[in-house]
């Protein structure tokens, strides 16, 4: 088992198993988004309340919920590169924070249409979750900027841990607030998505989906770390002996 | 150190607390400047919204912290620049005593010179504002616990940009994500107060969130200002 980690931590050996396990989590990951879309788009009934604009939430919620993920494996490979000091670990979560960012935008896009016929506006200061995915993204943008602005890896690698560790911390305190601030809140009355009981002709395709962008988003952050390890390791002699090895 | 006996804990806390406020009070531009600006910013707003006293009370309490939240950020930059400048910086890095300590002591003297005025003059504010008189001893009590806060987590974005280019602009987009659970509940408190609405939970909140960044920013302070000045 240790040996396994030992070898994970390795870049080369890392590069060549992440080229291996993309092709495997791209097909199934879309094969489970086109069944996802089918089911959910054309075969799941309108909602009793909702109508068809329910149907949005095939793209919303595994949005939502991977713009969490996103922050969650950063913190968690953050932790352990500053702990057991494992470059690659820095390379995922410096690979993760523009996928989690991205996902969180599209988790906003996608909420405020959603918001447009059920409350009437493109966006609801009152809704917990909108806010706080919105606080979200600036946390992603901080990271980002950091990251941006420091020139050594090295020194980049360890900031922007700290930084995300400190949000880590704050995220479930954030999200706490934005809700207790909510409440206080005396707009529209709001619409709360789903109900207690969800139809299965609702249900399977909203799992699949999920389950198809949490894959998707497995074999685009393989990629990127692939790429972002090549960039770390350029001056490295195994880089230099593949791209040799390669174009002779 | 020429004295034969090591300083202790308390003793190097206190140096450093007793050093920043002497660089503070020799250029005392660096105190007047985030109150003036403080009472500057609140003087926009009921110029660009007009005189109406009904909505200047009902936006004073954000108008306040807003206000706060932004004054503290201007004079955090310069928390440990002046330091890495001359150098001090890595004296206080390299001294036997803890460094977290250490950027809890500067910290500590930063609020003095930049958080507490601006609690002191905060009800002048308030009165300008109409705002009600049983609601300025809370906008006072939570504005002590909430620049605290916010003294401690700017320290930590502060430790991390040090030494950055562009560290100004990049400090904001760090800190203020972070900071808005205490503008959710400084503000809110504040306006619960004026309509004589229980307080109890937000103060609460608020001092918890002081404990919580009291016992884990100054460590994360420390972890960033080695990492930045490595």
């Amino acid at each position: 088992m240790w040996n396994f980690i030992q070898k994970l931590g390795s870049p080369p050996h890392f590069y060549g198993l992440a080229a291996k396990m993309i092709p495997w989590f791209a097909i199934s990951g879309l094969l489970l988004i086109a069944y996802g879309t089918i089911a959910g788009l054309f075969f799941a009934p309108p909602d009793s309340k909702q109508g068809d604009a329910f149907r949005i939430i095939y793209a919303h919620v595994p949005a939502a919920y991977l713009s969490m993920m996103a922050y969650t494996i950063m913190a968690v490979t953050a932790g352990i590169g500053l702990i057991w000091r494992m470059k690659l670990a820095h390379a995922v979560a410096a690979a993760a924070a523009p996928l989690g960012a991205w996902f969180t935008f599209l988790a906003l896009a996608t909420g405020s249409i959603w918001g447009r016929p059920m409350w009437g506006t493109w966006w609801e200061w009152g809704d917990p979750r909108l806010t706080s995915e919105l606080i979200m993204l600036f946390l992603y943008f901080g990271y980002m900027s950091l990251r941006a602005a420091i020139d050594d890896t090295a020194k980049a690698d360890k900031a922007s841990a700290v930084l995300v560790l400190v949000g880590a911390v704050n995220v479930p305190i954030i999200h706490f607030s934005v809700e207790w601030w909510s409440s206080l809140h005396q707009g529209p009355t709001l619409i709360k998505k789903g109900g207690p009981s969800i139809d299965a002709a609702m249900l399977y395709p909203l799992l699949g989906i999920i389950l198809g962008f949490t894959l998707f988003f497995g074999a685009l952050l393989l990629a990127r770390i692939r790429t972002e390890v090549l960039h770390r390791e350029r001056r490295t002699r195994w880089v230099r002996n593949m791209i040799l090895g390669e174009s002779t | 150190m020429t004295s034969s006996s090591d300083p202790s804990l308390w003793e190097g806390f206190a140096a450093v607390i007793k050093r920043d406020l002497l660089l503070a009070f020799r250029r005392p531009g660096d105190i007047l400047n985030p109150l003036f600006f403080f009472a500057m910013v609140s003087t926009l707003f009921p110029l660009a919204m007009g005189p109406d006293p009904e909505q200047l009370m009902a936006i004073g309490p954000g108008v306040v912290w807003v206000a706060a939240l932004l004054s503290g950020l201007l004079s955090l930059n310069s928390l440990f620049l002046s330091d890495l400048e001359d150098g001090s910086l890595d004296q206080l890095i390299l001294s036997p005593q803890p460094l977290p300590m250490l950027t809890f002591g500067k910290t500590i003297a930063h609020w003095l010179v930049s958080g507490f005025p601006l609690v002191i003059i905060s009800p002048l504010i308030a009165i300008t504002y109409q705002m009600p008189v049983q609601t300025i001893g809370v906008m006072v009590v939570t504005l002590t616990l909430g620049t605290i806060s916010l003294s401690l987590l700017g320290s930590v974005g502060a430790a991390l940009t040090v030494g950055l280019n562009r560290g100004n602009a990049l400090l904001s987009l760090l800190v203020l994500p972070l900071a808005m659970p205490v503008l959710i509940f400084g503000a809110r408190t504040v306006s619960l107060a004026a309509t004589n609405d229980a307080v109890a939970a937000g103060i609460y909140f608020l001092a918890a969130y002081c404990m919580l960044s009291v016992s884990f920013a100054p460590f994360a302070a420390a972890a960033a200002l080695k990492i930045s000045n490595e």
